[in-house]
């Protein structure tokens, strides 16, 4: 699965709602190989710029270039099918199909197939799906519906659906949260073994600073839309500037 | 010049009329998130009621107004009845129930209605005071339209001092804008929203009385007004009062001057603009984004599996209708025809709602389309049958792909609107074009060919088109094609970050849907030897949806059942009573309220109880 690098590009992003600058000149980049943390206090734009990012907003200023390529502009599937998947903060699946069906559906509409009117889908793909499943521990579970499963596996049927897509960027909007504290070292253990594995690069935000700085390779801090700090773990959590708006009392 | 002024006036008269109607209508979606379709019936109630009382009454102005001001109020009062006595069970039902329960109403009122006064147009008098004309430039215009062109301004600054300076009209405004905030507040919801639909039906009842000096009071007062009210309230955005307000303007405008332009197509140019401006301006004029709930049929929907042995019931089921002809008689077979291609019709429509979450009200728009397709292609080319009947499916797949880039760019209730509006212009269409489609004469003499007029090779004809139509629709709806179409459903923000074209798959199963639909209307009008613009009207529409309804939307075979209860139901009522959209519309009412959040809701209801 390995291949030549990739690197995203993000150049001074801005994005306002309303009167309220929601990001202001954000810019970073992601490689190969990169687990990028992206942390700040509530209401930082994490998750704005993760829209930005994935084309599910457009930025008011700013570029997002995945290996010279721009993305501003192109609607999510676009962006989604030049290579960078995602997972959402409040998970989405296919709550009407099996875990299965919903990686099978990433591996069809990688393949163009979306369209088939005569094939039954769910021969279509399936070990395929099965291996993946299995990689991230959802093999058992592979025939329930999604609209049945807990929070913590629906996180890991997001990342086989995601994975599915063979992606060169990964964005996780907290891939974490609601899990149990042995479940979120899990699976940021498999995400990791995964960016190494496959060369992914990975950018993902997370509340946990235990998952933070027991995993990211590198740690960006945004404080109401602006980039305070950007560097290996350690630096960061040294940074004086992070220390007082964000860690405060806790550092 | 002259002329023109007197038309523009003419299209205010009408504006006011029609903003009456609509400020009702948008009120009440603004608190219940419901579109009331019965709203009509209440226009039509306001009607008969005040030429009842006019006629006895109206002949001093005290006694006209008394009487406009009395049915006004009866109509309120039948609009809060309908409140407690049905809506507020169905706040949290999915949209289709709520549509269909008020729709159910709809049915039942005409009957009533029908039953009270008459199926005869009833002419009523003058308002006194008002009877002559003045002169506008040299043009006569009736005293009578020059008070309501009065009138709707008058009307919205009263509606505008109810809603901001009293406290009943701000309560009303705070739900309208986050319904569990009133509920916080204290207020008791349950007599908020009964009061506003006192008021938005009194606002239709009264722009229903003020009809009768203009013109006769008729039975199709309802539908023809209630879908109007919706383009106005749409094109204004729903919940908006000035939207409604302006809207109504623009339309009476297009009407008045469309008339001079277009006099054949006055019907679809209102149709056109609401398509256009939704295009435009997806919330209307004046709307808002989050006005729209999502919908809810997301939520309730479960695993649709293939099901073991499927394919077994359906070869036994298909072998037993192939023998029917050795046992059945002509009018056994001509019911048994009728409900195979019922069920056709409702499992295209299934494919759209069951896999796509898109529920369509104007169906029947593409199942006349076919009809009508075939039918015109022996009434003018003498086509051969089977020609026109592979037409049937291509007409109307046409006209669903062009019909549907306009409609799934919507969702939700906005689309239940836009496929009504289509379903409108192609009827309109059919009724307006005399020379070419009939009219309401329609086309008659539409028989098969000597080969096959015998009712058991007709029937095994119509089974083998539409076993195979509905094979292809199940292979359909288990391909990925009916997996991207559910994934779409489920949820659209993860289907659009997989690579899914959300939009190109709806808009590919609404033409295919619609095609499905072609065919079964096109086998339809052989085995009626003839075709009427009701075939594609609202009510046949709703019809529809009751299959589906009646069959659950939980299985792809559903329709199939609900298709054939429906369809014997009413031949069997229609045999024994006159009064069969009375008893259509209960038993849609009884559906509603039996299952307000749907066959499957119900059935997760029994499970979690069990």
């Amino acid at each position: 699965m390995s291949r030549p690098g990739s690197r995203l590009e993000v150049r001074d992003l801005h994005r306002a709602f309303g009167g309220v600058q929601a990001v202001r000149g954000v810019s970073f980049t992601l490689e190969s190989g990169d687990l990028l943390a992206l942390i700040g206090p509530n209401g930082a734009g994490k998750s704005t710029c993760f829209n930005l990012l994935n084309g599910q907003l457009r930025p008011d200023r700013g570029s997002v270039r995945l290996d010279g390529a721009e993305l501003v502009g192109l609607p999510p599937r676009r962006v989604w099918a030049l290579g960078v998947g995602r997972t959402f903060q409040i998970t989405a699946t296919f709550a009407s199909m099996t875990v299965a069906e919903n990686v099978q559906m990433v591996f069809l509409s990688r393949a163009r197939r979306l369209f088939g009117l005569w094939r039954p889908a769910a021969a279509c793909f399936r070990e395929e799906a099965l291996a993946l499943l299995d990689r991230v521990g959802m093999a058992s579970q592979a025939e329930r519906p999604c609209g049945v499963l807990a929070y913590g596996d629906l996180k890991r049927v997001e990342l086989a659906m995601a994975l599915a897509s063979d992606p060169k960027i990964l964005l996780m909007d907290e891939p974490t949260a609601g899990m149990a504290p042995t479940e979120r070292l899990e699976l940021m253990a498999l995400t990791a073994a995964l960016v190494r594995e496959r060369g992914l690069a990975v950018l993902f935000t997370e509340h946990d600073m235990d998952v933070v700085f027991g995993h990211a390779t590198r740690v960006l801090v945004l404080d109401r839309g602006r980039t305070i700090a950007e560097g290996p773990p350690e630096a960061v959590r040294a940074d004086a500037r992070v220390q007082s708006v964000y860690l405060g009392g806790d550092a | 010049m002259s002329f023109l002024l007197v038309q523009a006036l003419s299209g205010l008269a009408t504006a006011a009329t029609l903003f009456l109607v609509s400020s009702g209508l948008t009120i009440v979606f603004g608190v219940t998130r419901i579109v009331n379709f019965a709203h009509g019936s209440f226009y039509m109630l306001g009607a008969y009621l005040g030429w009842s009382l006019i006629e006895r009454f109206g002949t001093t102005p005290a006694g006209f107004w008394g009487s406009v001001a009395a049915a006004a109020l009866g109509a309120g009062a039948l609009g809060a009845a309908m409140e407690a006595g049905l809506l507020r069970r169905l706040y949290r039902s999915p949209e289709l129930f709520q549509l269909l329960g008020t729709f159910g109403v709809v049915l039942v009122l005409q009957d009533v209605t029908s039953w009270i006064w008459g199926a005869e147009d009833l002419l009523g008098r003058r308002a006194p005071g008002l009877k002559g004309s003045v002169d506008i430039l040299g043009q006569p215009f009736p005293l009578y339209d020059l008070m309501l062109i009065g009138l709707g301004p008058l009307v919205l600054g009263m509606l505008w001092l109810l809603f901001n300076r009293t406290r009943w009209g701000t309560l009303v405004r705070a739900a309208t804008q986050d319904r569990g905030m009133t509920a916080a507040l204290g207020v008791d919801p349950a007599r908020l929203f009964t009061g506003v639909l006192f008021l938005g039906s009194a606002l239709a009842g009264l722009g229903g009385a003020l009809q009768v000096p203009r013109e006769a009071v008729n039975l199709h007062m309802d539908m023809a007004i209630v879908v109007e009210a919706f383009v106005v309230v749409v094109v204004g955005g729903m919940g908006s009062l000035t939207g409604a307000f302006l809207a109504s303007l623009l339309i009476g405008q297009l009407q008045a001057f469309g008339i001079l332009i277009f006099p054949q197509i006055t019907l679809v140019l209102v149709f056109l603009f609401m398509a256009v401006v939704l295009v435009l301006r997806p919330h209307g004029l004046m709307g808002r984004a989050e006005e729209i709930p999502p919908t809810t049929a997301a939520s309730l929907a479960p695993p649709l599996s293939a099901g073991a042995g499927v394919g077994l019931w359906a070869a036994l089921l298909l072998a037993g209708l192939a023998l029917a002809p050795l046992a059945a008689g002509d009018y056994a077979l001509i019911v048994l025809t009728e409900m195979i291609i019922l069920a056709l019709m409702a499992a295209s429509l299934h494919l759209l709602i069951g896999l796509g979450g898109l529920v369509s009200f104007g169906h029947a728009a593409w199942f006349g389309l076919g009809a009508y397709g075939a039918a015109l292609l022996v009434k003018h080319l003498g086509a051969p049958m089977p020609l026109a009947l592979a037409a049937a499916p291509l007409v109307a797949g046409v006209g669903a792909l062009v019909a549907g880039w306009f409609c799934v760019r919507r969702s939700g209730l906005y689309f239940a609107m836009l496929t009504l509006a289509f379903a409108q212009i192609v009827w309109s269409v059919t009724f307006q074009w005399y020379g070419f489609t009939g009219g309401d004469n329609g086309i008659v003499g539409v028989w098969p060919p000597p080969w096959a007029a015998g009712k058991a090779v007709y029937y095994w004809l119509t089974l083998a088109l539409c076993a195979g139509a509905l094979a292809l629709l199940r292979r359909a709806a288990f391909a990925p094609f009916g997996y991207a179409l559910r994934a779409g459903r489920d949820s659209a923000l993860r289907a659009e970050s997989v690579g899914i074209d959300v939009r190109r798959h709806q808009w590919f199963a609404f033409a295919l849907a619609g095609s499905a639909a072609g065919l079964a209307g096109g086998l339809y009008a052989f085995s009626k030897g003839s075709v009427f613009p009701t075939l594609m009207a609202v009510p046949a529409s709703v019809d529809a949806l009751v299959m589906v309804l009646m069959g659950g939307l939980q299985t792809v075979s559903g329709p199939l059942a609900g298709a054939a209860a429906f369809h014997l139901l009413e031949a069997e009522v229609m045999r024994v009573t006159d009064w069969w959209r009375l008893a259509l519309g209960l038993v849609i009412v009884a559906l509603v309220l039996l299952f307000p959040k749907g066959i499957v809701g119900f059935l997760a209801d029994l499970r979690r109880r069990g």
